[in-house]
């Protein structure tokens, strides 16, 4: 079943091709992007059952074999993080259709909509299936390319204002990835994950911690962790709503995913974990601070997005399985509550005429299924039991109780801290939003019933994440204990010891 | 095998592009910006190559003892790479151009907190609380004192306002 791996990059990338040359027919265009998606969608689904049952699947492309060339690889955390993000990409799809429909396509009037998204969720996928270094670093800037276009669509003074930060920290962070992967490979020889794994093991323990800092750098700002998140609560609220929902949900995830891997793969001696727990825990409290002071419902939800990467990092900091199993299964539960939330928000902005919570009010009243729709995301981000981010929660605090370091006990404290002060956070939008007399009469009701559909189904899916929770977290025990182990991984790719299936007869100087 | 001690010259040369790049890149113009990347990433480059170690022979079978071919992975990482920042550098100053366009300069402008913390500081009102009534930040943000805003607005390239810009301006009058 190895033919399922390129597809989620393969698949994109086509339709991408296919909708830029129907750029004059939008209708033809949504048509190909809901297909292609839905195609990637069928596709993480298989790969979730293939991985599940036969273990990590690989891919030589062009028929290389593993170290000479590249491979992609889908074990059970990526065809997790690849159905998730299917479900959110296809969702946010359908919310700016319906969109488009209902404002005579003012709402995405560009034709490069599509081709664009498209690409981002190539660059996505390809993110989360590379088995190289390199390859990941194309992923990024795939995915980073399409997202400043997405970011800056129609050229607006504001889009271009918090577009040339997002744009300029960006490709900062790029620089510094691509910088490590100059030194990696200097000092290994190899960019091949699977060899790296066991080749940094050799080297010098003062060159692998250069090296982890300089990796951790550039990931750590595309997933905004604290000192590096200063650039997101400014550049996201700004892009119209769909969009801000993606990156919300996808992009700082693709960077945690690489925190994992380079966390469970690369660096396993645990130089750096302190470094990074004390990072999750001002990730979290630096955040939510950040959130409370807002009174902007788009830019307190990107406040509480970095707020919730700190959780993350901390279980990935934790080291054990509990905790990496719980970061995975936080990381699924954030991305779709995050970008429900942000389309709420989207839908909130249509019926109420801004996002300023001193002027809305009263809709409560006049979009009681708005309240709804608001209500459960909100109380399932602050953890409210029995909903998903309360079993996430639970999970990491468990894991950081095990670990038993003062440390561990104190951002255990901070992650119940950050939980009280998020629900704060989003029942005081909820109370203004909702609750309070409109200072102003609100505008008519221009918002259509099929715009509310992909959000309820991305709330509900946050609410099934804790019916499914056993298995769920049955599963993301497994990726942990396969993350862990290392050896199904490496094992899969380097099938014969230090060689892959494929192509590459070793013509004498044979350093990869 | 080829040398693969690093050379002392091309180190320098790398250091040399990023530092002056790193300069670049702290400037508030977007164009002195992408300079500034450019140079890095050529930088990066330059050290890409180091890590393939010093040039040998062409990396074809048979045109050559096996011994002595350079390393062309770094090359085609180096050629990768060098696509990307081209695609990249044309993006940015595409939006330079566009910043122009809009206001009549390429510069960064401030953060929207920011600039709402300068106002309060210059009004000297810094304890006065976060979700009074009356705080709106697109507001405040447009009349904040800027030094970005002191160049005036380049007539006849079409000062096209956004969307947000008139919403802006309808709210302040």
């Amino acid at each position: 079943m190895t033919w399922l791996v390129p597809l989620p990059v393969v698949v994109p990338l086509i339709a991408a091709g296919l909708a830029l040359a129907m750029s004059r027919r939008p209708r033809v265009q949504g048509a190909i992007s809901v297909a292609a998606l839905s195609i990637v969608l069928a596709v993480a689904i298989g790969l979730i059952f293939v991985t599940h049952t036969q273990g990590p699947q690989v891919v030589n492309v062009g028929g290389w074999s593993a170290p000479v060339g590249i491979a992609l690889v889908g074990d059970r955390l990526s065809a997790l993080m690849l159905l998730v993000s299917a479900i959110v990409l296809l969702c946010v799809l359908l919310y700016s259709l319906a969109q488009g429909i209902a404002d005579g396509n003012e709402g995405a009037p560009v034709a490069i909509y599509h081709p664009t998204y498209l690409v981002l969720s190539a660059g996505v996928a390809n993110a989360f299936l590379s088995g190289d270094l390199f390859n990941l670093y194309v992923g990024f800037e795939i995915l980073l390319a399409a997202s400043f276009v997405l970011l800056t669509l129609g050229g607006t003074g504001e889009r271009i204002r918090a577009g040339s930060i997002y744009v300029i920290v960006s490709l900062l962070s790029s620089v510094l990835f691509l910088i490590s992967i100059a030194m990696i490979y200097a000092a290994t020889g190899t960019l091949n994950l699977a060899q790296l794994s066991e080749r940094l093991l050799e080297i010098d323990p003062g060159v692998r911690l250069v090296l982890q800092v300089m990796l951790l750098m550039g990931f750590a700002i595309k997933a905004a962790v604290f000192p590096l998140s200063a650039w997101l609560p400014d550049s996201y609220p700004t892009a119209p709503a769909p969009v801000t929902a993606v990156f919300a949900g996808l992009l700082t995830k693709v960077g945690v995913y690489a925190i994992i891997r380079m966390q469970t793969l690369l660096f396993t001696d645990g130089a750096l974990d302190t470094v990074l727990m004390w990072a999750a825990l001002l990730t979290m409290l630096v955040g939510i601070i950040g959130a409370v002071a807002q009174d902007d419902i788009k830019r307190l939800l990107s406040f509480t997005l970095v707020s919730h990467i700190g959780y993350m990092i901390f279980g990935i900091s934790l080291a054990n399985q509990t905790g990496l199993s719980s970061a995975i299964f936080y990381v699924a539960h954030h991305i779709t509550v995050q970008t429900a939330l942000f389309l709420v928000a989207g839908l909130i902005e249509r019926r109420g005429g801004t996002t300023s919570l001193e002027k809305l009010g009263s809709l409560g009243k006049f979009a009681p299924a708005l309240a709804i729709l608001f209500f459960v995301p909100a109380m399932n981000l602050a953890g409210i039991p029995p909903m998903s981010g309360f079993l996430g929660k639970v999970g990491l605090l468990q894991a950081g109780l095990e670990l038993g370091s003062p440390l561990a006990l104190a951002t255990v404290a901070g992650g119940l801290l950050t939980s009280l002060l998020t629900l704060y956070a989003v029942v005081k939008a909820w109370n203004k939003a909702f609750w309070q007399d409109a200072p102003e009469k609100l505008p008519g009701d221009s918002t259509p019933r099929s715009m509310f559909g992909p959000a309820a189904v991305l709330a509900a899916l946050g609410v099934l994440f804790a019916v499914v929770g056993g298995p769920l977290y049955h599963y993301t025990d497994a990726a942990a204990r396969d993350l862990q182990a290392q050896t199904p991984y490496v094992d899969a790719v380097l099938v014969h010891g230090d060689r892959g299936e494929g192509d590459s007869d070793a013509a004498g100087g044979d350093d990869g | 095998m080829i040398d693969m001690t690093p050379n002392v010259t091309l180190a320098i040369v790398v250091g040399v592009l990023v530092g002056t790049g790193v300069y670049l890149l702290l400037e508030r113009s977007l164009s002195r910006v992408i300079i500034g990347v450019t140079l890095i990433s050529n930088g990066v480059n330059v050290l890409m190559l180091i890590a393939g170690g010093a040039a040998g022979g062409p990396p074809l079978i048979g045109s050559g003892p096996n011994e002595e071919m350079a390393d062309p992975l770094p090359q085609a990482m180096v050629l990768t790479a060098i696509v990307i920042n081209l695609g990249l550098t044309a993006f940015v100053l595409a939006m330079a151009y566009r910043s122009w366009q809009l206001h009549g300069h390429d510069e960064v402008q401030d953060d929207l907190e920011d600039r709402r913390i300068a106002r309060r500081a210059e009004r000297g009102a810094v304890d006065r609380r976060a979700d009074d009534v009356g705080t709106n930040l697109a507001i405040e943000a447009a009349e904040a004192r800027d030094e970005t805003e002191e160049v005036p607005l380049v007539t006849g390239h079409g000062p096209q306002l956004g969307a947000e810009d008139h919403e802006v301006k309808g709210e302040r009058s």
